[in-house]
């Protein structure tokens, strides 16, 4: 097991290119405007990406200076690197339009009635409210939750716990510690749309809890309420100091529907000594999305970090959340489910580093494919030469259900130690007509009986999630089930 | 009128016909047996009247009380009161016995399951046939043990209350103790009115029901046909005077 070689193209292997031919040859400026009418919903601009452009958005957001120069120094590095060759094809995204993902205006005024029909039917069939729906499709007047989302913050605000947006916290009294740890974890450099990140990233948010503080009540992101558009490129720090506790909930099942279809966030996660901190995610993407998204945590010694997700929708993905396991005896697991469709190809899985001694760490992730969909379990365990007496396992599960579907597994390890204890195990079939039937005979529909083996299959995630959001995630796995 | 009519039955798999010509008549409330040497069809018979898609019917019908279900699919089949105990139960992870089973009976019914009715049901049920009630909350048939297996059909028989039940080999690789416990089921469920095609090779099963009708199935030919004294006569002679 540990013979296997680590693939010299995984996400994170990923060298500061210096070529910039991608954006360098092409004359955006004629692309970018052709259509007279869409026009005003961009800054007129005659170039790419520049520093005129990262300029407005740092002052649009009144940046403090060092922000500023953080952006600048991210474009430079984004015009160096090459685009990620090794995982799905990810052509269709128009590099020499990256303005218009960038900058789509902020008011987006797209209409109702070019929303897809596959979405407004998913918002109508997940049961969401009307006003949230409009605000979801990127269409309508904020959705007015604020009112809960200050509740919250005001009750674990008496526990000395901080959780707001990211751009009160730059610009707050939380500037010095934002400073101390934005971008530390992923740096621009750490593959393009890191890069892309860091220059233009806007919205997301941003979590302290204290020494010894446990939060009972899970935190979760109110990116979905937030302007247009900041669901694009958000941020998300949060910071579990010594002993404390916390469980963080990103995003939700409904889809998100964006006119530019790049979505490149970042996740920077930093558990301290016998900190917890649980972040579970369900992300269900429309179908026209490139999720280029990149999450990493660090444990200190003790420290525990436990990521659930469930990624759905968007047209590619790649996704590898990251652990790092700095400090001894510090823990990591992973447990995931990924559902590609029609048209989909969802590349994802996770990444576990081993440092510090007697690290452990945990992946089991499920993935299910239907109707030509793609889904590739990618990735890498890497116990470096000082984690002796390191425990890593990895189990993946694929659920194919019909024969036009395609499942592959990609993981690589790399031990460097002899003291260390690896696991892995991969399991790929297909949905079983016997037990199809055996659940028809007693009176269940045929694909709500596809749906429960499916929603089965996926069970080890969803009783991970609270209870809503395992009901949420057990409808969506029905509404892909009934999508073509 | 019969519960179960079953008319110059052909059915089989894509490799050749299995069934040739069955008929086959069940009464409300009856208990019936199946027996016959192994490969003559008698799964086969089981799956093709419960609606395996395994199986293609060429020709002849399937009528359950007076209503044409040849062309019906399991679940339509289930909903108008039929149920097979499986051979061999199918395991699903992550789906609990009393999900799975919740569910059934909302379909089934098409109204919601009625919680304290449903409760006292599972306590009586599974008092009845000796299992521990955390059974209904573990992942179906998924690391059971084959008596586990089989005593959760006969729950899952109970709970829903079918008018015909086939039972697949039922009794088949229990040991005595299970036998025991799965035909006192089988016996309540009799005894409630609930009609039986048994499927068996052992007279074990038998012994708690009052057998109406034996039939011994060859080739998937129905070849003899008698009341309850012909399973003594089979557990001494066989089968071979049918087989030719």
């Amino acid at each position: 097991m540990s013979e296997m070689e680590i693939r010299k193209d995984t996400p994170i292997d990923i060298d500061e290119g210096d070529s910039g031919i991608v954006l360098d040859d092409v004359e955006r400026g004629l692309y970018d405007f052709k259509d007279e009418e869409r026009e005003e919903d961009f800054f007129k601009v005659d170039e790419g990406l520049t520093e005129e452009i990262v300029k407005e958005i740092s002052a649009a957001k009144h940046d403090p200076e060092w922000m500023l120069d953080f952006r600048l120094k991210s474009l430079e590095i984004y015009n160096r690197l090459k685009v990620p060759v090794w995982g799905p094809p990810i052509d269709g995204l128009d590099m020499a339009k990256i303005i218009t993902y960038v900058r789509p205006k902020t008011d987006m005024k797209a209409d109702w009635s070019e929303v897809p029909e596959d979405i407004k039917n998913a918002f109508e069939k997940l049961g969401i409210p009307k006003a949230e729906r409009e605000s979801l499709a990127g269409v309508g007047a904020q959705y007015d939750s604020e009112l809960v989302y200050h509740n919250v913050r005001e009750d674990v605000a008496k526990l000395g716990v901080v959780y707001t947006d990211m751009e009160s916290a730059i610009t707050g009294e939380y500037e010095d510690l934002v400073k101390k740890h934005f971008m530390k974890l992923v740096p621009p450099t750490d593959h393009k749309f890191a890069a892309l990140h860091g220059a233009v990233w806007s919205g997301g948010s941003f979590v302290y809890v204290p020494k010894g503080v446990k939060v009972d009540i899970p935190l979760q992101s109110y990116f979905r309420l937030n302007a247009p558009g900041a669901g694009q490129f958000e941020h998300t720090l949060i910071i579990v100091e010594e002993g404390a506790d916390v469980h963080f909930i990103e995003g939700c099942s409904a889809p998100k529907y964006n006119i530019a279809n790049l979505h490149a966030g970042c996740v920077e996660l930093y558990v301290g000594k016998n900190a917890h901190l649980r972040y579970s995610t369900i992300e269900n993407w429309s179908k026209n999305m490139y999720n280029l998204n990149t999450k990493r945590a660090i444990c200190e010694e003790g420290g525990t970090i436990e990521w659930i997700s469930g990624s759905f929708g968007s047209h590619e993905s790649y996704l590898y959340p990251t652990s790092i396991l700095k400090g001894d005896g510090s823990h990591a697991e992973f447990t995931g489910v990924t559902f590609a469709g029609k048209g989909q190809n969802l590349d994802t899985g996770a990444r576990m580093v081993h440092i510090g001694k007697n690290t452990s760490s945990f992946i089991d992730t499920k993935s299910i494919c239907k109707s030509g969909g793609i889904s590739t379990y990618r990735s890498s365990v890497e116990i470096s030469s000082s984690a002796e007496g390191s425990k890593a396992s990895v189990n993946c599960g694929s659920l194919m259900l019909d024969s036009i579907s395609r499942s592959d597994t990609v993981p690589a390890m790399e031990v460097s130690t002899d003291k260390a204890d690896v696991g892995h195990e991969a399991k790929i079939g297909k949905i079983d007509d016997d037990a199809v039937f055996y659940l028809m005979s007693r009176g269940i529909r045929e694909a709500e009986a596809r749906a429960m083996i499916v929603s089965g299959f996926a069970n080890p995630v969803s009783k991970e999630l609270p209870l809503e959001y395992a009901a949420e995630m057990n409808n969506l796995i029905k509404l892909e089930m009934e999508q073509g | 009128m019969a519960l179960l009519e079953i008319k110059n039955l052909t059915a089989g798999i894509e490799e050749g016909e299995i069934l040739h010509g069955v008929n086959l008549n069940v009464n409300a409330g009856e208990t019936h047996v199946l027996m016959g040497p192994n490969g003559a069809g008698k799964s086969t018979l089981g799956n093709v009247i419960m609606g395996s898609p395994a199986y293609n019917i060429t020709s002849g019908s399937i009528i359950l009380d007076g209503e044409d279900i040849t062309k019906l699919s399991a679940n339509e089949r289930a909903k108008r009161g039929l149920f097979m105990s499986f051979q061999n139960p199918l395991e699903v992870p992550g789906l609990s016995l009393e999900a799975f089973l919740r569910s059934a009976i909302r379909e089934q019914t098409g109204k919601p399951v009625r919680f304290f009715q449903y409760k006292k049901d599972i306590e009586e049920i599974c008092k009845l046939l000796d299992m521990d009630e955390s059974y209904v909350e573990r992942d179906l048939n998924v690391g059971f043990s084959g008596g586990e297996k089989k005593k959760a059909e006969i729950f899952q028989l109970l709970m829903l209350k079918p008018k015909l039940a086939i039972l697949d080999e039922t009794d088949s690789g229990l040991d005595v103790d299970a036998v025991r416990t799965v035909s006192k089921g089988v016996e309540h469920f009799a005894k409630q009115g609930g009609a039986l095609i048994v499927i068996t090779h052992s007279t074990r099963i038998l012994e708690a029901l009052k057998v109406d009708h034996t039939h011994v199935l060859v080739k998937g030919k129905i070849a003899a046909e008698g009341g309850a004294d012909m399973v003594d006569e089979i557990n001494a002679n066989g089968f071979e005077k049918w087989v030719k």
